[in-house]
């Protein structure tokens, strides 16, 4: 008989591992993808695989020629950063932004801090923020591709229009059940709140995400959003919640495990800072969008709720 | 329906034996039986080499208080007192017994038949525990009698009888509670005299719904009893767990069950305890599963303590032929055994055979902070923290972080998808702030 296995207790381990999680993550962004392409056509597919294929080159070389580690391009973390980068760009993006961001995202983003796990930001929003500060011409546009639906015969008056939060600021009104389906200009991952929700949804069910950090997202900013609007400050909440990146960044980006805290209590507040500055940014501030940054703030507060957010001790 | 409320697993139940019958295991022809089998005080041999033993008959005698006796199992002649290894490589004092028919000491009761009324009073009973052996047969080992003293300024409210099997793949108390019932409940009763106290709650998860019925329908007769369904949820078997599930009180930290009120024994205790003062037995066997995913049969044994672990094989036809791992308990908290040939003791609960391709870690990645261990964890820990402080030698930091009360039920280690080794560091940190404590109160 062989040598018999000695190893301390427990001797079984759950299914989950690193590499589950993070390939449940890119399931679930599937159907933003999906309606991503339905409205705005197939080069967001040439989009998306374009950021994630730079994501995965840059991790690979990183990891090769600097780190000199073990190779971690197939724990889907990568692919990851790549799809949720490429859903905060217009459509008609050029692509060496795409792959500029690419590296700014995974080579700053993430490799620098000793990649996966280690990475106090969220990789994909570094790269985001970096393009829009960079490139305003290209990303921070006020005239966003307009949603033209795949196989329809009807001709667009125009091909670019604002997006919602841009008419917002301006004072007009868009239709709200299209922001729903994500029938409105804007980045072509962020549009959808069903597709989004659906991922969450997907997520919640794997048990990758827990409800804590989305509810206190969306349930912080829809509050401070209803006060504002009763002072007359900013538009029906309803748009707040439905506008920009606040979904997508409350599902998928702000729900990332390794920037977020780790107990219940901390990420409770974690998500209601997120939505108490994004709501802030973008009812004060000078930009339309403020998800990002909201994001990336509380990103860097995490390690400071993690020491104060002590779960409930048994017997004490 | 009750449970914890803190953390907590679900893994795989596995409860592949819980349809057999308990069967005797034939008596081995050599036996090794060991002197001391409990936490505490080691026992002092008062029989010599050579001499003749009677099954029942007493080997090894308790000198200080916490302790315990242990009695011969077989009848034959003791061939030397040497020191043998254990399931866990420990070498350890032991008899050498050749077994030579099965023959009682005079005054134990081998009938099958039930003796429902009870005689002794609460001192006598306490007593006859302590006589005839008995220890806490949930793991701990601890000598049962000892629970039984209540200190002067705490009083017992209730007893609390842990059959709960949390843990995968052991049925052994499940059988119990199918074909001892009413041993077990008439244990219940020696329990609650021996006590003084009114009310006792049999905690049972409700993935044995037969047990519950069995259970339930009989306690009926037992004035004071009560079978309580709970929630199926690990490690709800463990002491404080289980009374936060069945009373809601919690336990503080670094006390004994007491402090609240309860004194909590294994449905195996009861049984014991059963035996002992009923029929005047000593605890000399113990019920043990032989599973695991790979064995034909699997099937739960009635064993004699001292029963060499190969032969137990040998009679349930060998191992499987991918076995990569054995461990003594259950999957969550049961230890890896060392030596094949090491034999049984009062509390060996199980044997499980894993495969070669269950006994391997899954593989490590870098920690993704996912909070999965400190959801998991029953006592509110951060285990993540606890690892990153063991890993760094910071052992006082770690103990600042409650890390001694971690109750190593292995739900953090379980749960982490990047397959870090958390409780090994934790129990590393364990040990080291033990030190740090003695230390400290020599100073």
């Amino acid at each position: 008989m062989a040598i018999l296995t000695v190893s301390g207790s427990p001797h079984v381990q759950s299914k989950d591992t690193t590499r589950s999680i993070m390939w449940t993550v890119v399931i679930a962004l599937i159907p933003a993808l999906l309606v991503g392409i339905y409205y705005f056509g197939f080069r967001v597919l040439g989009v998306t695989l374009v950021s994630v294929a730079s994501c995965l080159l840059f991790e690979w070389l990183i990891q090769k020629f600097l780190l000199k580690g073990k190779q971690t391009i197939s724990d889907g973390s990568a692919v990851i950063t790549g799809i949720l980068l490429a859903f905060n760009l217009p459509s008609n993006i050029p692509f060496p932004l795409v792959v500029l961001g690419a590296l700014v995202a995974i080579g700053i983003g993430k490799m620098t801090f000793g990649g996966l796990g280690k990475n106090p930001f969220n990789p994909a929003l570094v790269g985001r923020v970096f393009l829009f500060l960079s490139f305003p011409t290209y990303v921070a546009i006020s005239e966003w591709p307009k949603p033209q639906p795949l196989f329809s015969s009807a001709v667009a008056d125009a091909l670019t229009g604002p997006t919602p939060l841009l008419m917002m600021k301006n004072g007009q009104m868009p239709e709200m059940f299209d922001m729903f389906l994500g029938a409105t200009g804007g980045s072509f991952g962020e549009v959808s709140a069903i597709a989004i929700l659906l991922g969450g949804i997907i997520m919640l069910f794997r048990k990758v995400i827990t409800w804590h950090i989305p509810v206190a997202y969306l349930g912080t900013a829809g509050i401070f959003s209803l006060i504002l609007w009763s002072a007359g400050i900013t538009v029906n909440p309803v748009y707040h919640l439905l506008a920009g990146g606040m979904m997508l960044g409350a599902v998928f980006m702000a729900t990332d495990m390794v920037t977020s805290p780790v107990t219940r209590k901390g990420q409770l507040i974690f998500g209601a800072g997120c939505g108490l500055l994004t709501i802030i940014f973008r009812c004060f501030g000078p930009m339309p969008e403020g998800a990002s940054f909201a994001i990336l703030i509380m990103n860097a507060v995490t390690p400071l709720i993690n020491k104060y957010c002590k779960p409930k001790r048994f017997g004490y | 329906m009750n449970t914890f409320r803190l953390g907590g697993v679900h893994p795989e139940e596995n409860k592949l034996a819980s349809k057999s019958n308990i069967e005797k295991l034939p008596l081995p022809d050599k036996a090794v039986v060991f002197v001391s089998q409990h936490l505490g005080a080691p026992s002092v041999p008062v029989v010599q080499k050579g001499d003749k033993v009677k099954v029942g008959q007493l080997l090894a005698k308790a000198e200080a208080f916490i302790c315990a006796n242990t009695h011969s199992p077989y009848s034959g002649t003791i061939t030397k007192i040497d020191l043998a290894t254990d399931f866990n490589g420990y070498k350890k004092p032991a008899f050498y017994i050749d077994v030579e028919g099965d023959e009682w000491e005079e005054g134990i009761d081998t009938s099958d038949s039930i003796v429902r009324e009870i005689t002794l009073d609460s001192k006598q009973i306490v007593e006859r525990i302590k006589d005839r052996g008995v220890v806490g047969l949930g793991g701990a080992a601890f000598p049962t009698h000892v629970k039984y003293m209540i200190p002067q300024d705490k009083k017992a409210e209730y007893l609390i009888i842990n059959a709960v099997e949390c843990e995968p793949y052991l049925t052994s108390d499940n059988r119990v509670l199918l074909e001892k019932a009413e041993e077990v409940l008439i244990g219940i009763e020696v329990m609650k005299r021996a006590l003084g106290v009114a009310c006792a709650l049999i905690g049972i998860e409700n993935n044995k719904p037969e047990a519950i019925s069995h259970m339930s329908e009989l306690a009926k007769n037992y004035k004071g009893t009560k079978v309580v369904a709970l929630k199926t949820k690990y490690p709800q078997g463990a002491e404080k767990q289980l009374i936060y599930a069945l009373t809601g009180r919690e336990v503080p930290s670094g006390k004994l069950p007491i402090e609240v009120g309860c004194v909590v024994n294994n449905v195996g205790t009861a049984l014991a305890i059963y035996y002992a003062v009923q029929k005047n037995m000593p605890l000399i066997d113990n019920i043990l599963t032989f599973t695991g995913k790979s064995v034909k049969r699997n099937r739960n044994l009635q064993v004699r303590v001292g029963t060499p672990l190969q032969y137990i094989i040998d009679y349930c036809g060998g191992l499987p032929e991918d076995t990569g791992k054995l461990v003594n308990g259950g999957p969550m908290m049961g230890k890896a055994i060392v030596d094949l040939n090491a034999p049984t003791v009062k509390t060996t609960s199980s044997i499980l055979v894993i495969s070669q391709k269950e006994s391997m870690r899954k593989e490590e990645t870098n920690c993704l902070r996912c909070g999965k261990c400190v959801s998991a964890c029953p006592m509110g820990l951060e285990p993540i923290l606890l690892f990153n402080l063991a890993k760094q030698d910071r052992w006082e930091e770690a103990e600042k972080e409650c890390a001694m009360d971690c109750i190593e039920c292995g739900c953090c280690l379980f749960s982490c998808p990047a397959g870090k080794p958390l409780l090994d560091l934790i129990r590393v940190a364990k040990n080291k702030i033990g030190v740090i404590r003695r230390l400290r109160s020599q100073r």
